[in-house]
């Protein structure tokens, strides 16, 4: 089953930071990445750019409407994400546990969503698939 | 046909839990077992009557539906192989028991599958609420519309917090194993900690179905017991057991006949539940062996001091108050501190013990807490401070919700004033 680790932090916090914290947060990332990369489940992993570059698009009567910024003003902002093809839930929470949040500290969170691959060409989503533990192997 | 009903129920009482275990092991899905044991039962209404009740019902049970998941797995393949894909449908892999031919033999032993489904149940991923419900109706034995009643929800609430939890079990792939490494004694705590929230929710003195209400503390208490047969090293699913026991054994004595509150002190120690006390005990006395004490067996310990007192007056306090000593270190929080409070006060004098609630008191954490004023009043009232007492009686009946500790603290109330 594929995961999307989706870490969540305090954009603000990281300018308290120093630069002694910022390389340990990378060093922590990088042996993530190696050894997910090693052990073949890495599928994805990267950083976005902070939440200030950020534009927003909805559709309103036909016409885009941009906005600057992020849709909502919440308290922790996306930062990055991995999606790593794990065995269980419990072992993509054992590697969401090892990545750091906001640059060492406590300041954010890791949400794991599983990711259950596109429909079928022709498929109209439907409330609530049937899926069970023994259709998706 | 009624000697066949009787018997099916009783074996679904006992032996559901273990049944459903190993269907979901079998089947990867906790619908499908469902669905299989269901089916089976039925059959064995029918079959029963006819060939005579099987000598071990719960493998026949196993064995019945084990061969309908066979063969529903087979249709679905074949139905596969003829369609086209299925909407949605991820690649299968099939699972290799589900695959494996099956033997017909009544008393074929499958393995107890029941500690990966608690842990299953009770992982931290799916909310509480969530655990209790899914803990109850597939290791219980009970069905929706008794969970239903004990927690005072709507039928359709429970049924769509069942179906949520089961959803995300299969989506998220929350395993069916026994947790191992470092997050096993995390996670067994988890365990402990439905199974004592499913006890206290039966045991609380609040108003509604009594019957319903026992019902639960018995399912935590062999909830307890399956843990412990289970997981033998862990001196903390005794101490559990033990404290569930002990707590048990004096239930029928909490309550007057006319429904009122009666307090430890002035309950009829006679009538305590001695089988139940000596089964708390012998479990207690198990923990310790393992040598490393816990919370539960520090709580254990405590119930069974007061459980082993003959009468009131010869209760150990002195014990008792090293034992909340020992579990404030271990476990501080200010509910723990109120009780060590109480227990100095019995074994030291009301007013040293009156002294140490004050200072809690001033922490202003308990401020909100019905429980600190009633303890407070109560000490008020031993030392004759009677107005105080009445205060502090009135300030507990503000905030206490629920009718039965109301009208306790209001009888403690009159007879202040007479």
């Amino acid at each position: 089953m594929r995961y999307m680790l989706l870490i969540y932090t305090r954009e603000d916090a990281l300018a308290e930071r120093s630069q002694e914290e910022l390389q340990q947060t990378m060093d922590a990332h990088w042996n993530l990445i190696d050894e997910t990369r090693r052990k073949g489940i890495c599928e994805g992993v990267e950083p976005l750019a902070r939440t200030s570059t950020a534009t927003t698009v909805r559709v309103q009567d036909g016409k885009p409407i941009i906005t600057d910024g992020p849709f909502a003003e919440t308290r922790e902002q996306l930062a990055g994400y991995y999606i790593l093809n794990c065995k269980d839930l419990d072992e993509a929470i054992s590697y969401a546990a090892r990545i750091p949040t906001c640059c060492g500290g406590t300041k954010g969170s890791i949400e794991i969503r599983p990711l259950p691959g596109l429909p079928q060409r022709d498929c109209v989503p439907h409330q609530g698939p049937e899926l069970s533990v023994a259709h998706n192997g | 046909m009624d000697e066949a009903r009787t018997t099916a129920e009783a074996i679904f009482r006992r032996e559901s839990g273990r049944i459903i275990a190993t269907l979901i092991r079998i089947s990867g899905s906790f619908d499908r077992a469902e669905e299989a044991m269901q089916e089976a039962f039925a059959s064995a209404l029918t079959t029963w009557p006819e060939k005579g009740v099987p000598d071990n019902p719960g493998a026949w049970i196993t064995a019945v539906a084990h061969r309908k998941i066979v063969d529903q797995a087979r249709r679905e393949r074949t139905r596969r192989e003829k369609q086209e894909p299925l909407q949605y449908e991820i690649p299968t892999v099939q699972r290799p028991e589900a695959e494996t031919m099956f033997e017909d033999q009544e008393n074929n032993m499958y393995p107890d599958d029941r500690l990966r489904l608690i842990f299953t149940c009770c992982h931290p991923a799916l909310n509480p609420e969530a655990q209790i419900a899914l803990t109850l109706r597939t290791l219980g034995g009970l069905q929706t519309p008794e969970i239903a009643r004990a927690f005072l929800i709507p039928e359709p609430t429970l049924a769509q917090r069942l179906v949520r939890a089961k959803r995300k079990i299969a989506e998220a792939r929350i395993p069916y194993e026994v947790p191992n490494g470092q997050a096993i004694s995390e996670r067994l705590r988890a365990v402990q900690s439905v199974i004592y929230l499913i006890f206290n929710e039966g045991y609380a003195a609040t108003s509604g179905d009594a019957l319903v209400r026992r019902e639960l503390c018995s399912e935590a208490i062999r909830l307890g017991r399956m843990l412990c047969q289970l997981m033998p090293r862990e001196p903390e699913n005794f101490g559990l057991l033990a404290l569930m026991l002990l707590h048990d054994s004096r239930r029928n004595t909490r309550m007057d006949p006319m429904g009122r509150l009666v307090i430890l002190e002035e309950q009829d120690r006679a009538s305590w539940d001695r089988e139940e006390i000596h089964e708390g005990q012998e479990a207690l006395e198990r923990a310790m062996e393992l040598r490393r004490p816990g919370s539960y067996q520090l709580q254990a310990a405590i119930a069974a001091l007061h459980a082993e007192a003959a009468t009131s007056k010869e209760t150990d306090w002195r014990q008792i108050t090293a034992l909340y000593r020992e579990l404030l270190r271990i476990e501080p929080s200010p509910v723990v501190a109120l009780n060590h409070a109480v227990a100095v006060a019995m074994s030291d004098g009301y007013a040293s013990g009156l002294k140490r609630i004050e200072q809690l008191g001033a922490s202003g954490e308990l401020q909100d807490y019905h429980l600190f004023h009633a303890a407070r009043a109560d000490l008020l009232r031993r030392l004759g401070r009677n107005t105080e007492a009445e205060n502090a009686y009135n300030r507990a009946l503000e905030l206490a919700t629920n009718k039965v500790e109301q009208d306790f603290l209001k009888s403690r109330l009159q007879q202040l004033r007479d």
